[in-house]
C-alpha cells in the first residue's frame, strides 16, 4: 500500500518537473530574445530592414561585417574601451589594496578601541548616501582640484565603493585566525609586513568577490563619468553610446552593431568566469 | 585585551596611522560634498556666477513644487511596483530553478545574464522593442494600448521603464533567493512530508520563514535600486513625454546641472539623502524583526 503511493508520488513529481523545466526554457526566450534581436539587426544592411517586423527579425542575407567597422569609427570604440578597461582595471586595484586595509585595520582593533568602531560606522554609513545626492558638489570639487578626468572617477569610485568593500572585508577577517598573526609578531614583523604577508594573501576568496562588484558596477556605469568627464572628450564605453545617440539617427543596424560591440566585453568575461561573478554577487548581497 | 580606554599602545598607533589618510579620502569626496550640498541648498546658485543665501527657502519650495513633487510620485510608484513585481517573479523563478530539473546550471546562467549588462544599452535595444516591435504585437493581438508605442505615452511610459528594469533586477534577485532556498535543510522537507504538508502550505509555513533573511535583502536591495533609477529613463525616454517618468535621480542630474538649478537641487539631493536614509532605516527594522532562526 505504502510502496504504490510513493511510487505514484515520484510519478507525480516527475511530470511536474517536467512542466516547470518546459516553462524555464521557455522563460529564457524573454532573457534570450533582446540578444537576438540585437545580433541580428547588428549583421544586416539597413536596406534589409523592411517596414514589418518579420523582416527586421529575420536572418540576415548576408553577415556583414560593415556595421561594426562603421560603429567602431563612429564611436571611436577602441579608445573608449581603452579608457573602459582603464578605469575599471585601476579601481579594481585600487579598491583590493586599500580597502582591504582598511578593513583588517578597522576589523582587528573595533573591538578594543572605540575610535576604530566609530571609524567603522562612519564609513559602512556612506552605503546611504547614493550618488546623485554628492553628484552636483563632487563636480566643482573635481574640477577646483584639477581632476576632473579619468582620475577623479577611479578616485570617487574607490570612495563610493569603500562603504561596502570594508564592510565585506571587516567581517571577513573573522575567518582569519588571530594566531597567524602573533606568529608573525614573534617573529618581529611590523603591522604593514604582518598585513602583507598574513592578511592579504588570506583574504584572497574576499578579494575575488570584491573583484567581481567593483568591476561589474564600474564597468557598467554611466553616471559618474558622464557628470566628471564632460568636459574632457574622453568616452567610456556605455557613455559613447549615450554621445554617439544622435549620430546613430535611424540607422538601427549602426546603432545596433555598436550596442553588440559595448556589450561584448562583459559577455565574454561572463562566459569565462561565470562561475566566479555568480558566486561574488551572491557573496556581496548575503553578507 | 579589551580596554576601551587608556594610553594607546604603539602598535595601535600604527593603526590609526594608516588608516587616517583613508579615513581623510573618504571625508574629502564623501561626507565633504555632502555637508556642501547642504550649503548650495541654502543658496540660489545657478552653476556658475555669483550667488546669494537664501536661507530655507529651497527647501521649503521644494514641497510646493509640482515637478519635485511629480519626480517623487514616479520614483516611489516605479520602487514600489518594482520590488513587488520582481520579488514575486524572482521567487517563482528561484523556486523553478531549484526544483530537480534538467539543464539546471545552463538554465541559471542564462536567466542571470540581464544582469551583467549595462542599464543604458539595455534601456537603447529595449527601446526598439517598445517602438517597432511591440505595437505590431498589439496590432496583430489587438491589445489596444500596445498599438502605440508604450514610450510615447504619458500613461504608459514608466510600464516601460519598469519592464526593462525588471528584466535586469530579476536576474540578480534569483540568483540570492536560489543561494537562500538551498540552505534550507533536506531534513525540513522530509520532516514536514511526514507531517503531510505540501505544495502551497509547505511554502509559506517551512520555506517562506526559513528564505526570510533572504527576502529582506531582496526587498531592500531592489527598493534601493529602483529609487536610484537613472541609466534606463536616461535611455528609454529622457524624462518625458512631458515629464512624466522624470525620476529624482533624473531631475537633479537635468535640472542641477544644466537647468541653472544648482541651489535649488542641491536641496532636493539633500531631501532625498533623508529619505533614502529613513527608508532603509524602516525596512531594517520592519524587516529585521520577521526574520525566523533555523
Amino acid at each position: 500500500m505504502s510502496r504504490t503511493k510513493k511510487k505514484e508520488g515520484t510519478v507525480r513529481g516527475k511530470t511536474t518537473n517536467r512542466i516547470i523545466n518546459i516553462l524555464l526554457v521557455l522563460g529564457c526566450l524573454t532573457v534570450l530574445f533582446p540578444l537576438y534581436m540585437t545580433v541580428i539587426i547588428a549583421f544586416k544592411k539597413p536596406s534589409e530592414m523592411t517596414n514589418d517586423v518579420a523582416g527586421a527579425l529575420a536572418f540576415p542575407q548576408k553577415w556583414s561585417f560593415e556595421n561594426f567597422a562603421e560603429a567602431m569609427r563612429v564611436t571611436d570604440f577602441w579608445h573608449s574601451l581603452g579608457n573602459s578597461l582603464l578605469i575599471t582595471g585601476v579601481t579594481v586595484v585600487l579598491c583590493i589594496l586599500i580597502h582591504s586595509l582598511a578593513g583588517y585595520l578597522i576589523g582587528r582593533k573595533m573591538k578594543q578601541r572605540k575610535a576604530f568602531k566609530v571609524a567603522y560606522y562612519y564609513i559602512v554609513s556612506g552605503m546611504f548616501v547614493p550618488f546623485a545626492v554628492l553628484m552636483m558638489p563632487l563636480v566643482k570639487e573635481t574640477a577646483q582640484l584639477g581632476i576632473a578626468n579619468r582620475f577623479g572617477v577611479i578616485v570617487l569610485y574607490v570612495v563610493f565603493f569603500m562603504p561596502m568593500n570594508v564592510l565585506l572585508y571587516s567581517g571577513y577577517l573573522n575567518n582569519i585566525p588571530m594566531a597567524l598573526e602573533e606568529a608573525a609578531c614573534v617573529d618581529g614583523a611590523g603591522v604593514w609586513q604582518t598585513y602583507w604577508k598574513i592578511i592579504f594573501p588570506n583574504m584572497k576568496p574576499m578579494h575575488a568577490t570584491v573583484a567581481v562588484l567593483t568591476a561589474m558596477s564600474t564597468w557598467n556605469d554611466v553616471m559618474t563619468p558622464l557628470v566628471i568627464m564632460s568636459g574632457t572628450d574622453q568616452n567610456t564605453l556605455p557613455l559613447a553610446q549615450l554621445n554617439f545617440q544622435t549620430q546613430f539617427g535611424t540607422n538601427y543596424n549602426l546603432a545596433f552593431a555598436s550596442y553588440l560591440l559595448a556589450l561584448l566585453p562583459i559577455l565574454i568575461f561572463y562566459i569565462i568566469c561565470q562561475k566566479q561573478i555568480i558566486n561574488g554577487v551572491v557573496n556581496g548581497a548575503v553578507k | 585585551m579589551n580596554k576601551k580606554h587608556g594610553a594607546w599602545s604603539k602598535n595601535e598607533k600604527i593603526f590609526l596611522g594608516l588608516l587616517a589618510p583613508i579615513l581623510v579620502l573618504f571625508f574629502c569626496f564623501n561626507t565633504l560634498p555632502l555637508i556642501k550640498g547642504f550649503y548650495y541648498g541654502l543658496t540660489n546658485f545657478r552653476g556658475y556666477g555669483s550667488y546669494d543665501f537664501v536661507g530655507l527657502r529651497n527647501f521649503a519650495e521644494i514641497f510646493q513644487d509640482s515637478r519635485v513633487g511629480h519626480s517623487y510620485l514616479f520614483t516611489f510608484k516605479y520602487a514600489l511596483v518594482m520590488t513587488i513585481v520582481v520579488n514575486l517573479l524572482s521567487l517563482i523563478l528561484a523556486l523553478g530553478l531549484n526544483s530537480k530539473i534538467r539543464g539546471k546550471n545552463a538554465l541559471r546562467g542564462i536567466y542571470f545574464v540581464p544582469n551583467i549588462l549595462g542599464g543604458l544599452v539595455v534601456g537603447y535595444i529595449f527601446s526598439f522593442i517598445f517602438t517597432y516591435i511591440l505595437p505590431t504585437i498589439g496590432e496583430v493581438t489587438g491589445i489596444g494600448f500596445l498599438k502605440t508605442s508604450l514610450l510615447g505615452s504619458t500613461k504608459w511610459a514608466w510600464l516601460a521603464i519598469v519592464i526593462v528594469g525588471a528584466w535586469q533586477g530579476i536576474a540578480m534577485n534569483t540568483i540570492i533567493y536560489i543561494s537562500g532556498l538551498q540552505t534550507v535543510p533536506e531534513e525540513v522537507y522530509e520532516a514536514c512530508m511526514l507531517d503531510g504538508a505540501s505544495g502551497w502550505k509547505k511554502f509559506k509555513s517551512i520555506t517562506l520563514p526559513l528564505i526570510m533573511p533572504f527576502v529582506t535583502i531582496n526587498l531592500v536591495l531592489c527598493m534601493k535600486n529602483a529609487l536610484m533609477v537613472f541609466d534606463q529613463i536616461m535611455s528609454l525616454t529622457k524624462g518625458g513625454p512631458s515629464q512624466s517618468t522624470e525620476s529624482i535621480s533624473y531631475l537633479i542630474y537635468n535640472n542641477g546641472m544644466s537647468g541653472g538649478q544648482f541651489g535649488f537641487q542641491s536641496a532636493n539631493a539633500f531631501v532625498f539623502f533623508i529619505v533614502i536614509v529613513a527608508i532603509s532605516l524602516f525596512q531594517m527594522k520592519f524587516l529585521g524583526s520577521k526574520e525566523e532562526q533555523l
